[in-house]
């Protein structure tokens, strides 16, 4: 002990180079530097040759393109966009597009994963064996199939506008998609958003104070009346005092296509099925994985304290399952964003269809559109994962490990 | 000291290495390759399509194996490289064809900016509407509110929006990345029009299930002239390309044809002694052979008999000449003379 203490400060020199070069010495940290230096050379070395190739065969380069005039139609976007927008633009277009299919397809995929995944393990002979048939069924068969399925053979088959099946003649369907009347606002709406935010406010106050209530006096509070009561009473008292928030578009059949009203476009509708249907299987599984992996005792346990048999999958079994199916579930969703530039086969503006696809072509810029189109997935992929590290790290804390 | 060199060294190698490809001799690697790659589209009839035997045949095969014949003297060694419309540009700009003939618009833009360059036009085409006849519809005026499908990569999807924006119509475009796509989702219903040039909506109402339930509407909204395009600067190759199509319009034009070829190449004419090499040596200058006519003529015959053959009244689409005709029969197609 005593002779480390008098040794230490000839020791910084050594505990320096462990920290910065591990084992390998000073040696070791010369040839790193040295790779990263190739590495860095490398990269430089391709996007000089690259860029003086395209010089010398005059084809186009840099990123000035995406200034210019886009010219050709996206047939849905969620921001405001004409033909005569930009290229950036039409990027912009795509990644909302991308996105809103991506996210939609996750809350579904997630929902009908766990409800599958569960359901595999149920004690009903009938809901297992449907559950286990339908992973087996979707799982097996390839994605584009299924998205290719969803489009042609189901919605395709929906009937043209002129006979759309008609909810109440103000909701139509037919093979264009689906058409609802649309809310347009008024001078009322603002009075009734804040009905609406301080119901939700009041709601969440109400739950605390029935937690707390339950906790300290082990009392359980039945508060979903008040709750219903407050979240529609509130916004409604707003409406008859101040005037309706918003009046209502219904849709016309016109010409060809339903004018007014809002749509969803089939090809939305397809995808956003095969996706999440698709990616759903493996969620499922992932999910059964999981819920094996909890010992059989925290189940027998919660029964024993008397919960119901719901009870103690939603309070003790599925919290310690996610630790299990959360990593493979980032997977999951990792792939189902990726998946999602299938779209371009049954034409739904995505991303890769619009940007990668006709912007592509239209400029020819390849290597600088390709580049961006991967610098976003693979930025979306990351913002993902880091999102579900945080979330798997609460899952994790909670449970005290 | 000696680390530096080697840096600087090698990437000059590199740099340099990449633009000697740059300026590749196109013809030098086809004769070394034995084969032409020559990129067409992935089945239109009448332009490029592929037979239950994979043998292609159409308007733009025929270009392909016309260079054959020039370059190799058989016209059967090409290697077909099916191409969406979307990926042609880049497989020409890679290298991966030496030449695409797969009815492509020659625009300026796709002139300048692509590094391609254009070296003719084979058929002088237009877009236009094709549409269901229970629609009643008479005219592209009353396609206001319509839902238009169309392929994505192709001057179609601009032009529509130039056309409908210019007469103050509301469309609804919805683009598919390949042809086949494209036309299934017009099939099913999902939309009330397809568009393309007027030659594919030919070509694919042959492909639907009932073609005589679609019309093609009036109407020309552009000009499309189609034609084959080779990398940017390789001019020999350029040459090369661009003067086998004028030698088939040429050979049209002076009355030859596959069948009478081998008796033309004898005449004492002064124009068909210089086009088929009994006098002057025009075939070498090109970097080919005297008799390079010759060889095209016999592989896939004169303009006007491709043109017939493939689209024409000799083929199921029964196209009439109209522009494509040639300049002293009321069209515009014209050539420069081999001289």
């Amino acid at each position: 002990m005593a002779s480390d203490a008098r040794q230490a400060p000839s020791r910084i020199g050594p505990r320096l180079r462990r920290a910065l070069c591990g084992r390998a010495g000073w040696g070791g940290l010369a040839l790193q530097a040295l790779f990263a230096a190739l590495l860095v050379w490398l990269g430089y070395e391709i996007l000089a040759n690259a860029s003086a190739n395209l010089k010398a065969q005059r084809i186009a380069s840099g990123f000035g393109f995406l200034s210019q005039t886009a010219g050709f139609g996206v047939s849905q976007s969620l921001i405001p966009y004409s033909e005569s927008d930009s290229y950036a633009r039409v990027f912009l277009v795509g990644l909302v597009n991308t996105l809103v299919v991506a996210a939609v397809g996750i809350v579904f995929a997630t929902l009908i994963g766990f409800a599958v995944g569960i359901g595999r393990l149920s004690r009903n002979w009938l809901v297992a064996r449907i559950s286990g048939g339908y992973v087996e069924l979707i799982r097996n068969l390839p994605l584009l199939f299924q998205i290719l399925f969803w489009y042609l053979a189901v919605l395709g088959a929906l009937p043209a506008p002129r006979q759309s099946i008609s909810l109440f003649d103000e909701v139509f369907i037919s093979n264009r998609g689906l058409v609802i009347p649309r809310p347009i606002p008024h001078d009322g709406l603002t009075v009734f958003l804040v009905a609406i935010g301080v119901a939700l406010a009041a709601a969440l106050a109400l739950r605390f104070y029935a937690r707390r209530r339950l906790f300290r006096e082990g009392r359980p509070m039945t508060i979903w009346p008040w709750v219903l009561a407050l979240l529609i009473g509130l916004p409604l008292i707003a409406a008859l005092v101040f005037g309706a928030p918003f009046s209502v578009e219904v849709p016309r059949l016109r010409g060809f296509n339903f004018a007014g009203g809002l749509r969803v476009a089939p090809e939305f509708v397809a995808l956003a099925l095969a996706l999440s249907t698709y990616t759903a299987a493996f969620i499922a599984e992932n999910v059964r994985a999981g819920i094996l992996a909890v010992p059989r005792g925290q189940m027998e346990a919660g029964e024993s304290l008397g919960l119901s048999h719901g009870a103690t999958l939603r309070l003790i079994v599925v919290p310690q399952a996610m630790r299990v199916i959360l990593p493979p579930l980032t997977n999951q969703y990792l792939n189902l964003t990726k998946n999602s530039s299938l779209a371009v086969a049954i034409g739904y503006p995505d991303l890769f269809s619009v940007f990668a696809g006709t912007t592509l072509s239209q400029t020819g810029q390849a290597i600088e559109i390709i580049a961006i189109t991967m610098g976003v997935y693979l930025l979306i992929s990351i913002a993902t994962s880091v999102a579900m590290g945080l979330y798997g790290r609460r899952v994790n804390r909670s449970l005290g490990r | 000291m000696m680390k530096r060199v080697f840096v600087v060294a090698a990437a000059a190698a590199v740099t340099a290495l990449g633009s000697q490809a740059a300026a590749a001799q196109t013809l030098k690697t086809v004769k070394e390759r034995g084969a032409l790659s020559c990129g067409v589209s992935q089945g239109l009839p009448g332009f490029s399509t592929p037979d239950d035997k994979g043998n292609w045949t159409g308007l733009d095969v025929d270009i392909c194996r016309a260079i054959a014949a020039a370059v190799l003297d058989d016209p059967t060694k090409v290697k077909f490289v099916p191409l969406s419309a979307k990926d042609r540009f880049t497989a020409l700009q890679s290298g991966e064809i030496d030449v695409l003939s797969r009815n492509t618009t020659w625009t300026l833009s796709r002139d300048t900016s692509l590094g391609v360059n254009f070296t003719g036009v084979t058929y002088y085409d237009g877009q236009g509407f094709l549409i269901r006849k229970s629609l009643n519809v008479n005219s592209a005026l009353e396609l206001n509110g319509a839902s238009i499908c169309v392929q994505t990569g192709t001057t179609n999807e601009q032009n529509v929006s130039d056309y409908f924006n210019g007469n103050q119509m509301k469309y609804e475009l919805i683009a598919f990345g390949t042809a086949d796509e494209t036309i299934k989702a017009y099939e099913s219903g999902r939309c009330d029009v397809f568009t393309s040039d007027i030659s594919q909506l030919y070509s694919i109402r042959l492909k639907l299930s009932t073609p005589g339930d679609h019309v093609v509407l009036p109407e020309v909204i552009s000009k499309e002239p189609l034609g084959p395009l080779v990398r940017h600067g390789d001019d020999q190759w350029f040459d090369i390309v661009k003067w086998t199509l004028f030698a088939m319009i040429n050979a049209e034009e002076l009355g030859v044809t596959q069948k009478n070829v081998a008796d033309m190449a004898k005449s004492n004419k002064p124009d068909l002694k210089r086009m088929f090499g009994a006098e002057g040596n025009l075939g070498e200058q090109l970097g080919l052979t005297k008799d390079w006519v010759s060889r095209i003529i016999k592989a896939v015959g004169n303009y006007g008999e491709s043109f017939d053959r493939n689209v024409g009244a000799g083929s199921k689409l029964g196209i009439s000449r109209g522009l494509n005709q040639l300049w002293n029969k009321g069209g515009i197609q014209y050539a420069p003379p081999i001289r």
